[in-house]
């Protein structure tokens, strides 16, 4: 099995109605800025969407966004492009840009510490229902590549996994480590 | 750009019709053609737009971030897929919905569509369709087959052809209606799609249905045809039939539609569109798009010879029996409610109740009623659209419509239902009340993702949202039930037209700013299926439209008489008072540090007209050119107040020579020695800025510089009340060109 188009959402600290506005700003800087291997292009504003995907950064390969999605806040990194590799060269490449991602906001003086990673939960899907249809099938075939992604990514440390249930959904994992982690540590883990 | 494009033929083998399979694979290898250089941009443009594939703001590789314009570094930079469009652009994939009607399968695959192609919104249009933006154009043949795996086509959902079929959500259910229309839209959408008779068009075509005169919701008078239900009792039995209105639109200047037949009965209905898109197709304007829809082929010919030949083309067709067959199909499909109908039991709470008064309607069969979803700026999640699909097939017979107000109703509601259906779409955010009120506004792409917008629509209609719902409880039933809807440029995708309160974004030159504006335009009507169009009053900046709202909203209500309406209050005020009353609002505000004034709603950045196109119109601009140009303005409000009293020759000369003011003004600039002789004024314009293209819009061309040339070419005809608003129409958007022109110079001398 192929897994492309991986997307990875870090779960926020959660603040009782945090305000996406600032993020406008911080995202059309990023475009400003470029430099990065990925085409920044736009930035789409659906703040006013219940349990919507937020704001996000349009790009070419790939949208990064502070995404409400399930009425969960979250720093989401949404592969695009396809990309070459294994299995485990893109589940990383998409944890790596989304912490990336949240590490950005973190140290934006702008966001005011606003947009903080809550250090133990991430949800890992495959925005692709022919790829990776969600059944139990598809499951068990990503569960030794996802096992090897999150021992490296907790370093060995303890986690749970649940998965989402209804065939319609997407193939969708949410984890959650026992431990307490920074997005800082979490990519240092990864380049170990 | 998903890895399972190639893969989706093959899975959906056998589900998709044949002839739908076909025009997919068809698309495919067009594209694949263009990608190796073997298909003309221009043809490929049509093509892919043929299949509702637009482009978006953007897509011509450059963007200005704020502080410069960028060049966007996609990696085939080379590659085209039209005109001044990169293929690897993302674009708009429009959807279109015959009649709005969406089954349960159709709204989860709209929902898994958003989710892997788009951004995970489905957005509903003001003509009943739907769009998914930012996407790439080689997921655009696997997304088509999802669709037609459900029964969906994009094609002619764009391009010069025939576009959606939009029709009346209520109909069989409404209780003012005469007939089902229903029936008859689904025939007539599938007579048309892919016709021959309506491949050669100059531009795209319209048609709308509706079941009663009365109400908005087909707004079958801004259509290229509207079809209104009627009934005639011959030898004493009823007879259906429609009235059929040819020449409507709204567009940078609205038309009424005119009544081209007063009872078309239904057998005739299909040759009669089939003879109007031949007479179209054959003498309709080709060469300049402007002119191209048929309300102007309509106009030049007037309404009885247009009528003539099309009667005379009707006599020409060679019997067709799909034009009964297809009816009599579509008459077989009679919707069956889910349950039983039960009378509502209980109260329920305040907000449960507050949403059964603006969102519920009942139908015209007892014990059922249609809800309306309200979705803001017609904006779904691809979760919203899952809940939706269940709560079709829980409630309904998965009867769900989308609606020109850009919002959703499910009909054959059982009264007894409602508390749950309630609950269920608060759940997931859609249990908003509020349906057709104030709150519930309309707008169009604006400056978000459209490449013509001028100033951000939604970003205004958010604001406004968001402060009228603080309010809205506060506000009097009268101001409640007023229309807001906004247009992010002339073009009138948003109707402001139609609209109490309406807005299209312009822009000004400001204390040597390039200023977002919208011009106000006031007292239209939404009934009657858009029953009469606003007129201009004044263009004011974004970020003074709330107190715009909120100074007429207060005036109206303090000033009206009688209960009444507020188009009636607009026409009582007159235009002289109520553009004194936001005269003030018109202004910079005194603090000039403060830069949020010159940046539109939700975008941070400094405010350009750059990304509509590279401005041609060069030149030193002064402030004597300000001067003049307000002049002009000043000349064609005179015309408005003269139009007002009665006075249509007066009008008409003077919205003439507020053109010539404006033109004047802006020739003046490079001649000083301009005299005011019309002839040598038209002429010089001509020259300086219409030949050089100086004075053309970056997606409009010469249009509002053809608006002058054609007012000063009949400039001793006497004028009628019709000929007089139109060239009303026509000088504000020339005087708003001659701004955009300015402004356009004054950046290219700033770079």
């Amino acid at each position: 099995m192929e897994l492309q188009h991986v997307n990875v959402k870090l779960l926020l600290k959660e603040d009782e109605g945090t305000d996406l506005k600032p993020l406008i700003p911080v995202f059309h800087g990023w475009i400003q800025k470029q430099g990065g291997e990925e085409l920044l292009l736009d930035v789409a504003d659906y703040r006013h969407v219940y349990a919507g995907p937020g704001v996000i950064l349009i790009g070419h390969e790939a949208n990064y966004s502070v995404d409400n999605t399930g009425s969960r806040l979250g720093v989401r990194y949404n592969r695009k492009a396809a990309l070459e590799g294994s299995n485990q060269d893109r589940l990383k490449q998409a944890t790596v840009a989304a912490l990336t991602a949240c590490r950005r906001f973190e140290s934006d003086p702008s966001l005011n510490s606003k947009f903080v990673f809550n250090g133990q939960e991430i949800e890992i899907s495959i925005n692709d229902r022919l790829l990776a249809p969600n059944k139990p099938e598809t499951r068990e075939a990503i569960q030794p590549e996802l096992a090897a992604l999150l021992s490296k990514l907790f370093a060995g440390g303890e986690y749970s996994v649940s998965y989402r249930e209804s065939p319609r959904d997407v193939f969708s994992v949410s984890v959650k480590s026992s431990g307490t982690f920074s997005a800082e540590e979490l990519l240092r883990n990864l380049s170990s | 750009m998903k890895s399972s494009n190639s893969m989706w033929k093959e899975h959906l083998a056998g589900q998709i019709p044949e002839a739908l399979a076909r025009e997919i694979d068809i698309f495919e290898t067009e594209i694949n053609l263009k990608k190796s250089g073997k298909l003309d941009d221009r043809v490929f443009a049509e093509t892919r737009l043929r299949r509702g594939v637009y482009g978006q703001r953007y897509d011509n590789g450059e963007r200005h971030d704020g502080k410069k314009a960028q060049q966007m570094a996609y990696p085939r930079r080379n590659l085209t897929k039209g005109p001044n469009t990169l293929y690897d652009a993302p674009g708009m994939q429009r959807i279109k919905i015959p009649g709005g009607g969406l089954n349960a399968a159709q709204l989860e695959t709209l929902a898994d569509l958003a989710e892997e192609y788009s951004d995970g919104i489905a957005h509903v249009t003001t003509r009943q369709d739907v769009q998914l933006h930012y996407v790439h154009i080689e997921d655009t043949p696997a997304l088509m087959r999802r669709l037609a795996a459900v029964d969906i086509t994009t094609r002619e959902a764009c391009g010069n052809s025939v576009r959606n079929v939009t029709t009346c959500p209520y109909a069989g259910v409404c209780q003012d209606e005469v007939f089902d229309v229903t029936p008859y839209s689904k025939a007539l959408a599938r007579f048309l799609l892919g016709h021959p008779d309506v491949q050669n068009f100059g531009r795209k075509f319209k048609p709308a249905f509706s079941g009663c005169t009365q109400h908005a919701c087909a707004l079958a008078n801004m259509h290229d045809m509207g079809m209104v239900g009627v009934v005639r009792t011959e030898n004493g039995e009823e007879r259906r039939g429609f009235a059929v209105y040819v020449g409507g639109g709204l567009g940078a200047v609205p038309y009424q539609a005119k009544l081209f037949d007063p009872f078309v009965p239904p057998e005739e209905l299909l040759p009669l569109a089939q003879a109007i898109a031949r007479v179209y197709a054959r003498l309709g304007e080709k060469k300049n798009r402007n002119r191209a829809r048929i309300k102007f082929l309509i106009q030049d010919l007037g309404i009885e010879k247009f009528r003539e030949l099309v009667w005379e083309e009707r006599k020409t067709l060679e019997h067709d029996p799909r034009w009964t067959e297809y009816i009599q199909e579509a008459l077989q499909n009679e919707e069956k409610p889910l349950k039983p109908a039960e009378k509502l039991q209980g109260t329920g709470s305040e907000a449960f109740q507050r949403w059964l008064k603006t969102n519920i309607r009942p139908q015209r069969q007892e014990g059922y009623v249609v809800a309306t979803v309200t979705l803001p700026i017609g904006d779904a999640t691809s979760h919203q659209l899952r809940t939706l699909a269940d709560i079709a097939r829980r409630f309904s017979c998965e009867s769900v419509r989308t609606t020109v107000e850009q919002n959703f109703v499910i009909r054959w509601v059982s009264e007894n239902d409602l508390p749950a259906l309630y609950e269920a779409l608060d759940s997931v955010g859609l249990g908003a009340s509020g349906a057709g009120t104030i709150v519930d506004i309309t707008a169009c792409p604006g400056t978000d993702t459209c490449k013509l917008g001028i100033s951000s629509s939604r970003g205004l209609a958010g604001e406004l949202r968001n402060r009228l719902l603080e309010k809205s409880l506060q506000l009097d039933e009268s101001v409640q039930n007023l229309h807001i809807k906004i247009s992010g440029c002339f073009n009138s995708c948003g109707q402001h037209h139609v609209s109490d309160l309406g807005f299209y974004g312009v822009s000004r030159k400001m204390s040597g700013y390039a200023v977002p504006h919208f011009q106000v335009v006031l007292g239209g009507e939404w009934g009657h299926n858009g029953g009469s169009y606003g007129m201009p009053v004044v263009a004011v900046p974004s970020k003074n439209i709330p107190e715009v709202v909120t100074r007429l909203t207060d005036h109206y209500l303090a000033g009206r008489q009688n209960g009444e309406s507020f188009k009636d209050f607009v026409k009582r005020t007159g235009k002289v008072k109520l553009k004194m009353l936001l005269e003030d609002l018109t202004r910079p505000p005194e603090d000039q540090a403060d830069h949020s004034f010159f940046r539109d709603w939700g975008d941070p950045r400094e405010y350009t007209l750059g990304d509509m196109g590279v401005g041609e119109c060069a030149g030193e601009v002064i402030s004597t050119l300000d001067f003049d140009l307000a002049a002009a303005e000043r000349q064609l409000f005179e015309a408005q107040i003269a139009f007002e009293n009665g006075k249509a020759e007066q009008a008409g000369k003077a919205a003439y020579l507020s053109m010539l003011g404006a033109a004047r003004a802006l020739v003046k600039n490079e001649n000083p020695l301009v005299t005011d002789d019309p002839d040598e004024i038209v002429s010089e314009f001509r020259k300086r800025f219409y030949d050089t293209k100086k004075f053309f819009d970056p997606y409009a061309g010469g249009k509002f510089a053809q608006y002058l040339f054609a007012a000063h070419e009949k400039a001793d005809l006497q004028h009628t009340e019709d000929s007089a608003r139109y060239l009303m129409d026509e000088a504000h958007l020339f005087i708003e060109a001659s701004h955009a022109c300015a402004s356009r110079a004054d950046a290219l001398v700033a770079s």
